[in-house]
């Protein structure tokens, strides 16, 4: 159905078009004025200014593994996370911990864990599915590096992002 | 020695070294320009927009500081951006020259250059300066200036026409067609709007035209700026000034392509337009050309209407010795401060005004600027004629 839009009715100001150009140069150049005397507020100048303080909490940045009060890494190489991890980003070896260890009833510590970073998505579903409150999404988002190598993080640094965490549940801990 | 001084002071020779000398010096002048009216007009339209720019790409000063072990102020922040030309220039030089399989190859080379060409050669009698040490700032001093600066630039359009065409390609092709049709419908009311300052100065040379305004004031400020009221037909003129100030400007943007008139390069319609097929350096001189037509189309409108290298109170530089020189020199960057305001206009405007519809664009060039232009010649010759 045909929908005739109405013309507006021009003034004879905007017909001769040359005042609406000034009116119009005059909101262009008051935009110019009121940004040269720093009156205008911009978008945050990156790197100077960083919005770290403003994270909210359940903000998702780079997967981390924590220890617990023993200084422990808190993982027991079970996979979960391993399989769930939608890119496939994550890889676990897993290694079993000597009977004569303290914590022999934990059987398995990862040997290796790496984390591809150019694959991961920040989805957080390694920090949900994980039984053993291990993974955690920190709020760091400056992940760089000048080779695909660099970009994986390996156990080390997993567990030095990750630092430790306390007052989680500490189930292989001896009873009291 | 004293030979070769006589050589060079021998009126043949010493006129053919100083044009080159001046063509010399004004190219490197308008290519730096070029540079940094891109500059310009992105950190402008970004302040405009409200936002910031391009003010990381700077010179590296602190490094040349920490060099000689002086510490000093660190002054990125203030010269932010301002190596951007270069940078940009180096990232177009690198870039990967590219030519489709399916175009014209002969003219898809030739057409950047041709854009480029039309646009310098019209600098060629553009009065910069006054004089200095008794050499004419001008490189050529040609009777018909005006009518030259027309011939040439109208020349341009075969870079884009050609450009459009040996692409082989849709919105090329269309832009280049949308620029034939603009530069027909505005070559009109260009050249006929400047027709009232021919009666008013009675010359076509572009440096007699200068220096009427030296005698009598600006166009668009008669009287005033030499220093004097102006005379009764003096201040009549001045609405015909006014009007033909007006027309010229605006032909002027549709001439050099500029917003609202862009429409051969219509981004948003035509994926760039007529340099859509081009890559790299040919790119390059495309944008190169772009822009030296409106510092050409910029000098123009300085020279014809806002006294060209003239600034009340500062002496031309025909006084003899060294204030002769520095005034010349003064006179220079007058003229080019004064070019350097119209190319900010040239910018304002195009964040003011959105592009016309190709209708509308056609109306405005045949049935408004050409008859205000034809009218405004007879309103001139009247009060040339018979106000006193």
């Amino acid at each position: 159905m045909a929908y005739q839009v109405p013309r507006p009715k021009l003034t004879l100001a905007e017909k001769i078009y040359i005042p609406t150009v000034l009116a119009g140069l005059r909101i262009t150049l008051g935009h110019l004025w009121r940004m040269l005397r720093g009156k205008t507020h911009v978008c945050m100048q990156y790197p100077e200014e960083k919005w770290d303080a403003n994270l909210p909490d359940y903000y998702r940045g780079a997967p981390t593994l924590v220890s617990d009060e023993q200084d422990r890494t808190r993982c027991v190489a079970c996979q979960l996370c391993e399989f769930i991890c939608p890119p496939r980003a994550i890889r676990i070896k897993p290694g079993e911990i000597p009977s004569e260890d303290k914590f022999a009833k934990v059987e398995k510590y990862p040997e290796a864990f790496e984390i591809d970073m150019i694959r991961c998505i920040y989805c957080g579903l390694c920090q949900e599915v994980c039984p053993e409150q291990a993974i955690f999404l920190k709020k760091e988002y400056v992940i760089n590096g000048t080779s695909r190598a660099q970009m994986v993080h390996d156990k080390a640094k997993l567990v030095e992002m990750g630092g430790l965490r306390t007052g989680l549940v500490n189930k292989w801990n001896e009873k009291k | 020695m004293n030979a070769i001084l006589e050589f060079f002071k021998d009126p043949l020779v010493f006129l053919i070294w100083t044009t080159l000398a001046k063509s010399a010096g004004i190219l490197c002048v308008v290519l730096g320009m070029v540079s940094y009216t891109v500059y310009a007009e992105r950190r402008v339209s970004s302040l405009i927009q409200d936002r910031l720019g391009p003010n990381r790409t700077g010179f590296p000063i602190s490094l040349l500081g920490n060099l000689f072990g002086i510490k000093w102020r660190d002054w990125s922040p203030i010269l932010g951006g301002l190596g951007q030309p270069i940078a940009d220039a180096l990232k177009l030089l690198l870039k990967e020259e590219f030519t489709p399989a399916f175009v014209n190859k002969l003219y898809f080379w030739i057409a950047p250059t041709l854009g480029i060409g039309a646009a310098i050669i019209a600098l060629a009698v553009i009065p910069f300066g006054s004089s200095i040490a008794g050499v004419p700032m001008v490189i050529a001093n040609v009777d018909i200036g005006p009518l030259f600066i027309f011939a040439i630039s109208s020349l341009g359009v075969y870079g884009i026409v050609l450009a459009g065409w040996s692409s082989n390609s849709k919105y090329p092709f269309f832009g280049a067609v949308r620029s034939t049709s603009q530069l027909i419908s505005y070559e009109l009311a260009l050249g006929l709007s400047v027709v009232p300052l021919f009666l008013i100065v009675g010359k076509l040379n572009l440096v007699d035209i200068v220096n009427y305004q030296v005698a009598n004031g600006w166009t668009l400020l008669p009287g005033i700026t030499a220093g004097k009221l102006p005379t009764l037909q003096q201040a009549a003129l001045w609405v015909p000034s006014l009007i033909a100030f007006v027309t010229f400007t605006t032909a002027m943007f549709a001439e050099t392509n500029r917003l609202p008139f862009d429409l051969p390069e219509a981004e948003t319609e035509l994926v760039g337009g007529y340099h859509t097929e081009y890559s790299s350096l040919k790119f390059a001189l495309f944008f190169l050309g772009e822009y030296t037509a409106m510092i050409t189309g910029a000098s123009f409108i300085v020279t014809l209407f806002l006294g060209g290298w003239h600034c009340p109170f500062i002496p031309s530089g025909s006084l003899a010795g060294w204030p002769g020189v520095v005034c010349g020199l003064i006179n220079i960057a007058v003229f080019f401060t004064k070019v350097f305001g119209v190319l900010l206009f040239f910018i304002a405007i195009r964040w003011t005004l959105p592009r016309f519809r190709y209708d509308q664009l056609m109306k405005l060039g045949w049935i408004w600027m050409f008859e205000v232009a034809l009218l405004n010649i007879f309103l001139t010759a009247f009060i040339v004629a018979f106000v006193h």
